[in-house]
């Protein structure tokens, strides 16, 4: 596999936040364009596929929500293909769907994506290898130490076990909370299931200026 | 109280699908003081070949070493808002060699807790496909006379601190080469913050 080529193998420096970390960039509620939060309705016709709400809250360690920050999403249709080039599986493509969503958290920390589900695809790591359903999620946060890029998974999925990159996170638990829950709560009635994830962002030493005089 | 925080997976391989909307390789609008630089450099994994589908961001300070954001606080001059027009932001995904290429401007000092300065320096996420979490690195300025003194260059051992830093290309002088080696003799210094 292409990692064992492209991980470091020398030791991490371990180096204390500095402004530097503890600043990153902002981005205003602009940038997260007027169609961009619901993949369903970006282009002419609407997207084939089981309509769903993702939405949540990003909040820090302590439980604080972090309010505009932007998060990006990419995912494959409803099909299990996606929008790119270097995709070539035989699924269809759905022309009213390309997978790419933005949205900033507002003051509670609370955002919300309207998408499809997205379909399993066999991925060729290994005989018979199929991802489960997944939506690619990427997150910024108030600092360049909270920059964050994952993978949320929908409950239930009978091919989560077997998914070496579900797998890649050791700790069951963290791993757990990669799934997202299915949530009544958001679920829009005679329109789309509501699967709830929300983002905790690590990330600042709690007293980066514990050295100031 | 203190929750778990999100686990980082891989960004795979269709992530430009949903991040190059923010790809800007070209930091700085014309109106930005400040003495223009353009780094460009190679993303080489253990065998040497060329990333194709890497992806940088950068941060960065403006050219009076001040950042585009709030916790940036200096006491000495609270009314000048930081940044102005400059967000301080890059994205750069790399291209079928590997290569990236990105202009901006050269940050002043940034300072350390204590108030002396860092050496001038970008902070650089790398990702990309079959890495479970982005790298975090540095990029610094070759012969600059803040390095030495440096607090973050003084934890790298001596032998390795090359690897952060950006010099004059040799073809083209108006270039700065800033190369990330995976792996290997000469490996990138990478940080945990």
């Amino acid at each position: 596999m292409s990692s064992l080529l492209r991980a470091p193998s020398q030791q991490l420096v371990k180096i204390s936040q500095t402004l530097s970390e503890i600043t990153g960039p902002l981005f205003t509620q602009e940038v997260a364009r007027a169609k961009a939060c619901d993949l369903t309705r970006q282009h002419a016709g609407d997207a084939i596929g089981e309509r769903i709400i993702v939405s949540g809250r990003v909040m820090d360690e302590d439980g604080r929500p972090v309010p505009n920050t932007l998060i990006e999403i990419w995912q494959a249709n409803a099909a299990g293909r996606y929008f790119h080039s270097v995709d070539q599986h035989n699924a269809p493509l759905d022309p009213n769907f390309t997978g790419c969503g933005q949205a900033a958290s507002d003051a509670g920390g609370r955002y919300r994506f309207v998408s499809i589900r997205p379909g399993a695809y066999p991925w060729r790591n290994h005989h018979n290898a199929w991802r489960p359903s997944h939506v690619h999620l990427s997150v910024f946060g108030p600092a360049f130490a909270t920059r964050l890029v994952t993978q949320m998974y929908f409950p239930g999925d009978p091919l989560l076990p077997f998914d070496p990159i579900y797998n890649c996170t050791a700790d069951e638990q963290a791993r757990q909370r990669l799934i997202s829950v299915f949530d009544w709560d958001s679920t829009v009635p005679d329109q789309a299931l509501g699967y709830r994830f929300d983002f905790i962002l690590r990330g600042r030493d709690a007293t980066p200026f514990e050295t100031k005089p | 109280m203190s929750l778990p925080a999100t686990t980082s997976q891989t960004v795979g391989p269709y992530f430009r699908l949903g991040c190059d909307p923010l790809n800007c390789s070209e930091m700085a609008a014309p109106g930005v003081a400040g003495e223009r630089i353009t780094i460009q450099g190679r993303v080489l994994d253990g065998n040497g070949d060329g990333v194709p589908d890497a992806m940088l961001e950068i941060w960065q300070a403006d050219a009076n070493g001040r950042y585009a954001h709030p916790e940036d606080l200096q006491e000495d001059d609270k009314e000048r808002l930081p940044g102005a027009n400059f967000s301080g932001f890059g994205r750069i995904p790399t291209d079928e060699q590997g290569m990236f290429k990105f202009s901006t401007i050269k940050p002043g000092p940034v300072p350390w807790p204590d108030g002396k300065p860092q050496a001038p320096h970008l902070v650089v996420s790398i990702f990309m496909r079959g890495l479970l979490i982005r790298l975090v690195t540095r990029i610094y300025f070759a012969n600059n006379p803040h390095n030495d003194a440096d607090y973050v260059l003084r934890l790298v051992s001596p032998e390795r601190r090359a690897t952060l830093m950006a010099s004059p290309a040799a073809g083209d002088k108006d270039v700065l080469e800033w190369n990330v080696f995976l792996q290997g003799k000469s490996e990138t210094v990478f940080f945990d913050i």
